[in-house]
């Protein structure tokens, strides 16, 4: 059975686009998969609202981080399928990059005041 | 970015296709999520409603994924567009009233603005335009007089903040050869005349300093007209020689197409100047006959230039003679070569754009004020949308775009008023306005019209969509049944009263200019200048330098003129007035203990033949004409103008008085009689002394003349002039068929011509104030007539309860009349405070003229009554019972 863990929080405002890139960079997924695996991966810290989740691939596709396509599933249906691009790997190691100097400081910080 | 762009249009183009991904991508999801639940253990039905509990509202995704991207603008702005366009479809009768409204003011706006734009606004079409100056000598009065050749050489010499001086001076050739003789209108320039202004030849070379000295060789430069013209644009012409004057000149150059000569418009063939650099004293070398023009120095501004100047001119060096009358005592004026040819029009210039531009605003307010009675009729359409959700960002934006989209509509039509308008602009213009031929809709005049239509579409439309968004909903869905006139009414009487003050204000500057021009036209030329014919005949050719044979010449031609049918009286003068032409003397009087004539060139010279006086019908004052006797040897008898009596033989009989007229090594001339005074510059301008001294006794011949018919045949229409103008040119080419004959035309076209610059201003400020009276007309029965229909129940009920009609007609009369009486006191102060700057255009007329400003009232109150009378005369036949029953 499948719950939703109460202490679950939103993605942090503007990692989501991070997230999403760093998921896509293991192998090519649609939107639901996307989800899945952020949850998945974070163990249920982080849910993703959907909204959110579709804009926010729309706009990463639209900067060219992202390529779409088209494919069919067995009950016929289209599903859209993201793939990283060469500009999204470079963008996803900017960001990673620039996340972990943040992360460290932040860190650091917190380690100083105790 | 180009991905973002290509994207966006590709969702724009194909709006399903994207709204189609969208859908298929939430689906999937959701298909996706329900699936994951089963797996998880869900039965179907229940882990769809998980799945959709965990997405949410479907259509707030879609939405939410669709409204992602810049292509959502442009769509709410193309479907603003398209219900904009609706609703101005929906009421055409507005829309065409507002178009045309705004395609007046835009277009009278943007041909005046083609106009303008050359001449004030941008840089004459030279490298630097801002670094060539002209340079004057300065008169008593602090007036521009022209250089003389010493006073050229000294500066050139002794100044370092210019690159190149030079000077020049009109030239007019006679050009034979294979084709039909043609006189050329040219100019005489030193050699560093283009490279003062910056522009070298485009074929050949320029000038050369070596050529420019007494007895240098004949050289010219054509204009590249000319060239066409003249040698079919053949490139082989330079180094070849043409005939001028019966002289060879080696063409050494052709200027550009391009090349626009401010200075001389019309000049089409270039000669160096060639004058004498010993100056001796009593040569042409110092007279005061030419322009400067001079190119700055990088780095060197006209302010530094203007103290070297004076500096040069405070401090004579012996290297440099001056002459007594060329001795810059008053000093120079430098002044940048746009202002110099500008200067003139300027003002004209600056009030024409002044009063096309109140005709802007004028459309402007009476479209706002459209927008504003539209705006509370669709009050009830606002409020609907408002409740449905429409934000008031969005109601504003929804209206921008309308008044927008009719700003777009009547700039476009606007473009058109303004071709056409720009052509008439040329056909009116005066012939002193400069750079008439770089009038044109060009990509600036373009940009200004689209940047106006914007600007006014704003101007325009922010207030009505201000208003409509502030609109309360609840009153105005409610406002089935309106009881009161809303607030609104108050801004809508302000722009009327605004509206008509600025009309006034046009009115008032058309009325002055209409009477500047009666009176100027009502100034005595001081000669008749109905049925006189006129045209410049020349003695062209070497044959002519013995002056007997010029003589003569002129004398058989006037023989033969005379015997042409109808002529009654004909005569040649050396410079006619009224045309152009401008020759001054210095007079040196024998009652006088005055030095040198030559210090105050200040007298006109006319070289006449005997006829003159009575063929332009200028009144004999005193003593007796010029006549065959005087031809003869002895002493040179002269006539002198009753102006020049006045101011030089105050008190004193002028007649056997005995005068020098320039050169004081001959005889004495003695006065023989005084004649009444001719205007000869303007018509507007105060009178100058004159001379008449028979032609056939003045020391040199002049060569090129005026001839002067008078007829009986009336010589006023074009056709019956032409007709005797052949016959006159024929009967002079029956004595020399060579000679040149130029400037045809009569006295009563010169006359006309003018006043023409104030009848170019007056035409403007007439159309502007009518466009603008009528305009404010419209302004104000539009206001009346809302107020009346909103009123109707209350006017109802007033007749009801006993009002007459008479009393109802009053009190929308009155109620009108009070917005133009406010107004016109309005337009009054602001008439007084601007006319000035109608000041250089007024002619015999104050600028506070009482008797123009209650005409214009008086035209005011007479459109604005017509404009109230329709409404109140509808508010008075309102039938009570209709009204009430409506209820």
């Amino acid at each position: 059975m499948r719950r939703m863990p109460n202490d679950s929080t939103d993605v942090i405002q503007g990692t989501l686009d991070m997230l999403i890139l760093k998921t896509l960079s293991l192998e090519p997924m649609h939107g639901f998969g996307i989800a899945r695996r952020v949850e998945q991966i974070s163990r249920g810290v982080f849910k993703v609202n959907p909204g959110s989740l579709l804009v926010a691939l729309q706009r990463l596709e639209r900067s060219g981080w992202l390529d779409a396509e088209w494919r069919h599933t067995e009950n016929s249906r289209r599903a859209k399928f993201y793939k990283l691009t060469r500009a999204g790997r470079k963008q996803l190691d900017l960001a990673t990059a620039d996340w972990t100097r943040r992360a460290s400081a932040i860190a650091r910080l917190l380690k100083a005041e105790v | 970015m180009l991905r973002q762009l290509v994207r966006g249009l590709r969702a724009l183009i194909r709006r399903s296709d994207a709204d189609r991904d969208v859908e298929d991508e939430v689906r999937h999801y959701l298909d996706e999520a329900t699936a994951a639940f089963v797996a998880d253990g869900l039965s179907p039905a229940a882990a769809r409603r998980a799945a959709q509990l965990e997405i949410g509202n479907t259509t707030i995704v879609r939405e939410q994924v669709r409204a992602y991207g810049w292509e959502n603008l442009v769509s709410t702005f193309v479907s603003d567009v398209r219900y904009a366009a609706r609703r101005l479809r929906g009421s055409p009768g507005f829309t065409a009233v507002a178009v045309s409204t705004l395609a007046l003011g835009i277009g009278a706006s943007t041909a005046i603005f083609s106009a303008v734009n050359p001449i004030l606004f941008q840089p004459l079409p030279y490298p630097h335009a801002q670094r060539v100056m002209m340079v004057w000598d300065q008169g008593v009065d602090g007036s521009r007089i022209d250089v003389t050749f010493g006073t050229y050489r000294e500066l050139a010499e002794r100044s370092r903040s210019f690159d190149t001086m030079a000077v020049m001076k009109p030239w007019q050739a006679t050009i034979t050869g294979a084709a039909q003789p043609e006189r050329l209108v040219g100019q005489r320039v030193s050699a560093g005349y283009f490279h003062a202004l910056g522009l070298p030849p485009a074929l050949g070379r320029d000038f050369q300093a070596s050529e420019d000295r007494a007895h240098g060789p004949n050289v010219v430069i054509l204009s590249d007209a000319l060239w066409r013209r003249r040698f079919n644009g053949d490139a082989t012409i330079v180094g070849r020689d043409i005939t001028l004057n019966d002289n060879l000149f080696t063409v050494v150059g052709v200027m550009p197409a391009a090349f626009e000569n401010v200075l001389a418009p019309s000049a089409e063939i270039w000669s160096p100047l060639q004058y004498d650099a010993t100056l001796p004293p009593d040569g042409r070398e110092w007279g005061h006959h030419l322009r400067m023009v001079a190119r700055l120095r990088a780095g060197a501004g006209r302010g530094s230039a203007a103290q070297e100047m004076d500096v040069i001119a405070r401090t004579p060096v012996a290297d440099f003679t001056r002459m007594p009358w060329a001795s810059m005592s008053r000093g120079l004026i430098v002044s940048a070569l746009q202002d110099d040819v500008t200067r003139s029009v300027k003002p004209g210039l600056i009030a024409i754009l002044g009063a096309v531009m109140l005709v802007l605003a004028i459309a402007c307010v009476n479209v706002t004020n459209l927008l504003l009675g539209r705006g509370a009729q669709r009050r009830g359409e606002f409020a609907m949308r408002a409740a449905l959700g429409a934000g008031r960002g969005r109601i504003m934006i929804q209206l921008l775009t309308e008044s927008l989209l009719l700003a777009v509509l009547g700039g476009a039509l606007g473009m058109g008023l303004a071709a056409l308008g720009v052509r008439a602009l040329v056909a009116l213009s005066p012939p002193g306005l400069p750079r008439v031929s770089a009038i044109r809709l060009d990509s600036a005049v373009f940009a200004f019209g689209f940047a106006v239509s914007t600007l006014v579409g704003v101007a325009f439309g922010l207030l009505p969509a201000f208003q409509a968004s502030r609109c309360d909903l609840q009153a105005g869905i409610q406002r089935g049944s309106a009881r009161t006139a809303g607030g609104h009414q108050l801004t809508r009487r302000t722009l009327v009263i605004a509206e008509v003050a600025l009309a006034l204000v046009l009115l008032v500057g058309a009325g002055l200019l209409l009477r500047s021009l009666q009176r100027l036209f009502a100034v005595a030329p001081g000669f008749d200048p109905s049925h006189v014919l006129t045209m410049q005949v020349e003695a062209s050719g070497h044959r002519f330098d013995d002056q007997r044979v010029a003589h003569r010449f002129f004398e058989q031609a006037l023989e033969a003129v005379r015997q042409v049918p109808g002529v009654t009286a004909a005569a040649f003068v050396s410079q006619l007035p009224l045309s152009g032409d401008f020759e001054k003397y210095g007079v040196h009087l024998e009652s006088s203990a005055n030095t040198s004539p030559n210090e105050d060139q200040s007298v006109l010279r006319y070289a006449v033949s005997a006829g003159y006086f009575d063929a332009m019908g200028i009144p004999l004052r005193r003593g007796r004409l010029l006549d065959a006797r005087d031809d003869a040897e002895g002493p040179v008898a002269v006539l002198v103008d009753e102006s020049f009596a006045k101011r030089r033989f105050a008190g004193v009989d002028p007649i056997g008085q005995r005068l020098h007229l320039g050169r004081t090594d001959l005889p004495w001339y003695t006065v023989a009689g005084v004649v009444g005074n001719v205007k000869h510059t303007s018509l507007a301008l105060t009178q100058s002394d004159a001379v008449y001294v028979p032609a056939s006794r003045w020391y040199s011949a002049d060569r090129t003349r005026s001839l002067v018919v008078r007829s009986s045949i009336a010589a006023s229409g074009p056709g019956s002039s032409s007709a005797l103008a052949a016959q006159v040119r024929h009967a002079i080419w029956s004595v020399d068929k060579d000679q040149p004959i130029a400037r045809v035309t009569t006295m009563e076209d010169l006359v006309a011509a003018s006043g023409a610059e104030r009848r170019f201003a007056l035409i403007l400020f007439e159309a502007f104030a009518l466009a603008a009276l009528a305009l404010a007309a419209i302004g104000i029965y539009g206001v009346l007539a809302g107020s009346v229909s909103e009123r109707i129940r209350e006017i109802g009920v007033r007749t009801a309860l006993g009002a007459s009609r008479a009393d109802i007609l009053s009190m929308v009369m009155r109620q009108g009349m009070s917005l133009t009486v406010a107004g016109a006191l309005i337009g009054i102060t602001g008439a007084m405070a601007t006319s000035g700057a109608l000041a250089t255009l007024l002619f015999g007329v104050s600028r506070v003229d009482p008797a123009t400003y209650l005409a214009v009232l008086a035209l005011l109150a007479g459109v604005s009554g017509i404009a109230c009378a329709i409404p109140a005369w509808r508010a008075a036949r309102i039938d009570p019972a209709i009204t009430l029953r409506a209820e």
